[in-house]
């Protein structure tokens, strides 16, 4: 009987011991699952970027064709609409993925700023930029633009979501509006051919270059990206997942993106001025964040891809710290949600500057707790800016 | 049974002490036997461990989160390409008339270090070339070539004529060891092809450089003046062969001679100057401190270029990018306790290397970082200028510089450059294509070194090497 308290101790350390190893068999499948939803939700968002990319190409091509106020009206809302799933897959990059690789068309996509007067006139210099320069490119084609891009290390991207923002909404000279280009640049303007031809080369890359981002988050190809990740041991698939969203949240929207327009309070040092759309980028980039660590995305048609996400799996490891973290990405969404519109007058008028200012600290605090995130799972990831 | 039963509450007990024993455990000492006489912190408690591609990319530990942020602005400013004037993004526009590069991190990518183009047409990455003529200026400053100015300009905007290309030419040099193994070293020559502003003057000067590394400058900026003068023995007093001695350069933001502490040549005295002269001359923006672009006579479509703004950097934004510049973390030593090499670091010191590439230098009070104040730090430099040869020599004169001396480059990061900016190019013009061609391209000052150097076993050779590599 004197035995009977070492055999509850035994009893009771055995208990714990195999629900220890139980529990981390438990996390070790939940990480694995994790791994696999992202990869449903990057396939998805990015199917879903393509068909928007495909309406906007569209809706450029019967802009170029037809231009008049109501095409152009249809092409920029169409190119709005494609910045909404596109702006959820900035999570997927800083990792060197597909998207941002040595050979990532990213660069190609979404380069800022623009070099306006590379591309088209500008007020102050009304010849400026390769549509208006005949003699040196007397044909506007994809390849030019493609060879213009690879100029060794001194690349000026001049294709890409901002271009053809350029080319739809031209500069944003208006404190109350966004810019005003009349469809007449394609129509009666000088050299208004070779503007819509630009625009159509930009369509088609862009769609081009969303293609091979879907190709390489399929399923069903077998040289996918996507497998190679699966086939990583899941911790090295939630380091590159985490720094993803990490550098996204603490460095490039917050630092790059909003403090560094708040600081400069330079009307156009925004992501996207011409259409006076940042305030939406802002917002899409967020939901990225969230969509990652969640575990579910919604879809253009309202469906919602979702499973096990990096919230359950630190859940299953420290429950307050996902309950922190759900907690600071709550806070964030409704701040992102409330910097007023225009984000170009958002960062200048003392009124709306604190709300700015303190999206920025709490995007800062949800990188920082991305780090702690990865830290309780004995990882280690950077959320500085990769170069 | 019950033995047995004890005997697992035992072992179970005995494990489970073990193991809050090892997390309870103070960590291992980090040095045990290292008779090293460097600690792997080589920018002190500012330095960060990180051996990615991103290691030159970290800001310092320790920076108030407002300069964090303003940290932030500074790296836009310095990766974002700079766009043609004029442009919605006015904060980012005023590129060239005549540029080297769109970007500060075109040259210095990932922060790091230029290299020479590898093949003829190839766009150089953080490589120019410097030009002058003979006779200089009162305050000893540079004269520009009448055609092209101070700096031979490779990239122009759409509708401007660039200056022209270069070609870069090696002569082969061949020599031995003393144990009878061959090495083979490059001797690059220059020539400009496809001048558009005419003729380059028969008598002009040239000086090729190559895009430092960012790292650390910000302690190496708060090491006191009077340490480095302490350094200095411009005389050779104490008989060691080695003069060193501070270049004297003119400061534009406080209008005197200051003493020269960065570029090639120790040819600029703050990361200010340094930052705005490299804004100016490189991609074409204008700064309060240097307010004029530098085209020349013969240079009218740059002269009535377009500007973007005037100046074309605010100084607000100049000093974040010089606070960006002042706040890069110098990452650890890596394999510090391995044998070979404390061995490396012993032969690096019975070369006398360290006599220029000093090892331990305290840095004073920094006026805005405060955690880069009193630092002990490893940056196995003196800032002095050191004659280094004829070999080495560009025969181009910079303030008090004469033509065959450098400055001793900081060897801290030196191990990282392959990972950072996948290359092993070094010294001022990237002739040396590894560490080994690097020493034997020392002369003057550093010839008894370098003649040393060449007397080493294989070994020893290998050993030092590593430990420069370990930097």
């Amino acid at each position: 009987m004197r035995y009977i308290p070492r055999l509850v101790i035994l009893l009771a350390l055995t208990i714990i011991m195999s629900a220890i190893v139980v529990a981390q068999d438990d996390v070790e499948a939940l990480k694995q699952e994790a791994v696999e939803t992202y990869a449903d939700i990057v396939f998805a968002s990015y199917e879903d970027s393509l068909e928007l990319a495909v309406e906007l190409n569209d809706a450029l091509i019967a802009f170029v064709e037809e231009p008049s106020e109501e095409t152009l009206a249809t092409a920029r809302e169409a190119w709005l609409a494609s910045n909404e799933p596109y702006g959820q897959t900035e999570a997927y990059r800083f990792y060197g993925g597909p998207i941002d690789d040595e050979d990532g068309p990213e660069g190609l996509m979404n380069a800022w700023p623009l070099d306006e007067a590379y591309v088209d006139y500008v007020e102050g210099d009304e010849d400026a930029g390769i549509i208006n320069n005949v003699e040196d490119y007397p044909e506007i084609t994809k390849d030019l633009l493609i060879s213009l891009n690879e100029v060794g290390a001194e690349e000026n991207i001049a294709t890409g979501y901002h271009a053809i923002e350029f080319l739809l909404w031209g500069q944003d000279l208006y404190e109350d509006s966004a810019g005003q280009r009349s469809y007449e640049d394609y129509t009666t303007a000088p050299n208004a051919e070779r503007r819509g031809q630009y625009l159509l080369v930009l369509g088609e890359l862009l769609v081009e270059n969303l293609e091979d981002m879907v190709d390489q988050w399929n399923p069903e190809n077998e040289d996918s990206y996507r497998n190679a990740l699966l086939e990583l041991s899941a911790d090295e698939a939630i380091t590159k997942m985490l720094t993803g969203i990490g550098v996204l949240a603490k460095s490039e929207l917050a630092g790059e993106r909003i403090f560094t327009a708040y600081d400069n309070q330079d009307q156009e040092d925004e992501h996207s001025c011409f259409s006076d759309n940042t305030h939406r980028d802002i917002i899409t980039n967020f939901m990225g964040v969230q969509n990652v660590y969640v575990g579910s995305y919604e879809r253009l048609d309202g469906t919602v891809v979702e499973g096990t996400g990096l919230a359950d799996v630190i859940a299953a490891v420290n429950p307050e710290l996902n309950d922190e973290m759900l907690a600071l990405l709550e806070s964030a969404d409704t701040l992102v949600n409330e910097i007023s519109v225009p984000f170009d007058r958002a960062i200048v008028d003392t009124e709306t500057r604190p709300t700015v200012f303190d999206t920025v600290f709490t995007l800062q605090d949800v990188g920082d707790k991305i780090v702690e995130l990865a830290a309780e799972l004995e990882l280690v990831i950077d959320t500085s800016l990769p170069a | 049974m019950k033995q047995l039963h004890i005997k697992f509450v035992s072992l179970f007990i005995g494990a489970c002490m073990i193991g809050y024993g090892l997390i309870l455990l103070p960590p291992p000492p980090t040095q045990t036997q290292n008779s090293s006489e460097i600690t792997e912190l080589l920018g002190g408690q500012t330095t960060i461990y990180n051996t990615t591609p991103n290691a030159f990319g970290q800001p310092v530990p320790g920076l108030e989160r407002e300069q964090e942020l303003l940290f932030f602005v500074g790296n836009s400013f310095f990766n974002q390409n700079w766009v043609t004037a004029p442009s919605s993004t006015t904060a980012r526009d005023g590129l060239g008339p005549l540029f080297n590069a769109r970007s500060c991190a075109s040259c210095h990518f990932k922060d790091g270090r230029g290299r020479p183009p590898e093949f003829d047409g190839e766009a150089p990455t953080g490589f120019l070339i410097r030009l002058s003529m003979r006779e200089r200026n009162l305050d000893w400053s540079n004269l520009p070539e009448p055609n092209y100015g101070g700096q031979f300009q490779d990239g122009a905007l759409e509708e401007i004529d660039k200056e022209g290309d270069f070609l870069i030419r090696y002569e082969m040099i061949t020599g031995t060891f003393d144990d009878g193994t061959p090495y083979e070293l490059r001797q690059p020559t220059y020539t400009f092809e496809n001048l558009a502003y005419g003729d380059m003057h028969p008598e002009v000067m040239i000086s090729p450089r190559i895009a430092n590394q960012m790292i650390g400058l910000g302690l190496l900026e708060a090491i006191p003046e009077a340490t480095l003068l302490e350094l200095a023995d411009p005389n050779d007093a104490d008989k060691d062969g080695i003069s060193g001695r501070p270049n004297y350069v003119w400061d534009y933001y406080y209008n005197q001679l200051s003493i020269g502490r960065f570029g090639w040549k120790a040819n600029q005295p703050s990361i200010l100057q340094q930052v705005a002269g490299a804004f100016i001359g490189d991609i074409g923006i204008t700064t309060s401190l240097f307010p004029h672009q530098e085209c020349s006579p013969t240079q009218a479509d740059c002269t009535n270029a377009i500007n973007g703004g005037d100046p074309e950097i605010i100084d607000d934004d100049l000093l974040k990018v010089a606070l960006y510049s002042s706040s890069l973390s110098v990452p650890a030593q890596r394999n510090f306790e391995d044998e070979q090499v404390l061995h490396g670091e012993q032969v690096f010191m019975d070369l006398q290397c360290n006599a220029c590439h000093v090892m331990t230098l305290e840095t004073g009070i920094h006026p805005t970082i405060p955690a880069l104040s009193n630092q002990t730090i490893h940056p196995f430099t003196d800032l002095l200028l050191h004659d280094m040869g004829e070999g080495l020599a560009d025969n181009r004169p910079d303030f008090q510089a004469t033509g065959t001396e450098w400055r001793t480059p900081p060897l801290w990061g030196i191990g990282l450059f392959e990972t950072v900016n996948g290359h092993t190019y070094y010294l001022h013009d990237g002739r040396a294509r590894n560490l080994i061609e690097a020493i034997l391209w020392h002369d003057g000052e550093a010839e008894a070194s370098r003649d040393a150097f060449k007397a080493l076993s294989e070994a020893d050779r290998t050993a030092l090497i590593e430990f420069l590599k370990s930097l």
